[in-house]
């Protein structure tokens, strides 16, 4: 699609934004610890939009009061997965929320192949659609390799 | 710091390279003159631990003002270990110290985490390490306090996981100096016992305080705090009977400096309630209910047969 120059995968908060800082991503966690919410570090390398749950790199990390240590995860996380997509997401565990607040994106491959269009012919002519990713031909772990 | 008046008023000529920076309105912003004011306020004797707070907070302070220079030196540690016997307010120390550091810049939250031995190490192999990460994030930002850092260490057992919590400790203690500030506390020669066997350990922390007892008078006077805090008074002759018994249960065995005192009042309050409910008096006024009398001081054990309350035999 050459209306995304570069086929960046755009899920989350700030993904049509250039790649945050470390002190952005420090400021995004303060504020989400602000409000109470749990933050986890999460890794795929399966960028289907419809791949809604990831890798949990670590468990969730609750009662923290500062950034520090989930930036230290993160970095962690982006040594072990240098090519993987990492995600941060906060997780408001109060009655009635019970769901992500945030997640935005952290860590991407250094290239992203983007989508193929799949047509399928069905009954009548009609046609389904749908997309799957270049870079998940090759098993995982070796996508972005 | 009472001489910091003429070190930055000074208005230097222009065009004079050396620029003044106001040390006293530094001091002033900061608030740290209230920290330490409430510090004396509140924590009764303790003079070695003020006077190396007041040292901390002076270096800090300056290394403050240096950096508007662009003089920029390595950040101090400031990772501490607490000595002393049961009730020298280690503890209490340590709470403040968050607060302390979180005035003058040092770490960014100022809360405290407080954890043993448990909280640290694992029950089986691989379990240890995340464990402590996880208190270690959860301390981030703040301090720290690692309460009886020696059962850490169990030379006994060359198998025990102790040894693995360490290492972790030690390498975030050296690699996330500005994130974290480590204080241990135990009693004395254990801790000196720990720091034998870990040396590394031992180079890595830069203060170490040894908190005395409290004399008699320091007692008394930490009594007068509690019950206040409480909103309790002594009577003059109630305060006689308990300066008495102070000295005596100084002498018995089990006396853990102002835990003791907490104990004795909290058992003067019950005391006091019996009272006033075995009592027959129908009316009580407000004075009633916030003194206590010698009566429910002397019923004490201390006094009758030498020998600690709340013992059994």
């Amino acid at each position: 699609m050459m209306t995304n120059p570069g086929n960046r995968i755009t899920q989350g908060q700030f993904s049509f934004l250039p790649d945050l800082t470390d002190a952005q991503i420090t400021a995004q966690i303060k504020w989400a610890l602000q409000h109470g919410w749990a933050v986890s570090v999460e890794y795929t390398d399966d960028p289907h939009p419809r791949n809604t749950y990831w890798e949990m790199f670590g468990n969730p990390m609750f009662d923290l009061k500062d950034p520090a240590g989930i930036l230290m995860e993160i970095n962690n996380c982006r040594k072990t997965f240098p090519n993987h997509y990492i995600r941060v997401m906060a997780f408001n565990s109060t009655r009635g929320g019970e769901s992500p607040a945030m997640s935005f994106i952290v860590n991407r491959p250094k290239n992203e192949p983007g989508y193929r269009l799949i047509r399928q012919e069905r009954d009548g002519r009609s046609m389904g659609y749908t997309i799957e990713s270049y870079a998940t031909d090759k098993p995982e772990g070796e996508r972005y390799a | 710091m009472s001489d910091t008046k003429n070190a930055g008023a000074a208005a230097r000529p222009a065009g004079e390279t050396d620029e003044a920076v106001d040390l006293e309105a530094e001091f002033k912003a900061s608030n740290i003159q209230e920290v330490l004011d409430k510090l004396d306020r509140e924590l009764i004797g303790l003079k070695p631990i003020k006077t190396r707070i007041r040292e901390i907070a002076a270096l800090l302070l300056v290394d403050r003002l240096r950096k508007q220079f662009a003089l920029t030196a390595e950040t101090p540690t400031l990772h501490m270990c607490f000595t002393g016997n049961p009730g020298t307010g280690k503890t209490t120390v340590a709470m403040r110290m968050g607060e302390i550091l979180k005035r003058l810049g040092y770490v960014r939250e100022g809360h405290l985490v407080t954890v043993t031995r448990d909280d640290l190490v694992g029950q089986y192999i691989g379990h240890t390490a995340p464990k402590t990460k996880e208190v270690i994030k959860k301390a981030m930002g703040g301090v720290l306090f690692i309460d009886e850092a020696y059962y850490l260490y169990k030379p006994e057992n060359e198998r025990d996981y102790g040894a693995e919590s360490i290492e972790i400790l030690l390498q975030v203690m050296e690699n996330n100096r500005d994130d974290l500030v480590v204080i241990l506390a135990g009693y004395k020669d254990k801790m000196d016992r720990f720091f034998q066997s870990n040396p590394g350990m031992r180079s890595r922390i830069a203060h170490h305080l040894d908190f005395p007892d409290y004399s008699a008078d320091e007692l008394m006077a930490i009594a007068r705090l509690m019950l206040a805090e409480q909103n309790y008074r002594f009577s003059p002759e109630g305060e006689k009977a308990f300066a008495e018994y102070i000295p005596l249960r100084m002498q018995l065995s089990h006396f853990a400096n102002a835990r003791s005192i907490r104990n004795a009042l909290d058992r003067a309050r019950l005391r006091q309630a019996n009272r006033l409910f075995a009592g027959k008096k129908k009316k009580l006024t407000r004075l009633d209910l916030i003194t206590l009398e010698p009566d429910d001081i002397l019923v004490s054990r201390v006094f009758q047969e030498g020998r600690p309350d709340g013992e059994a035999g």
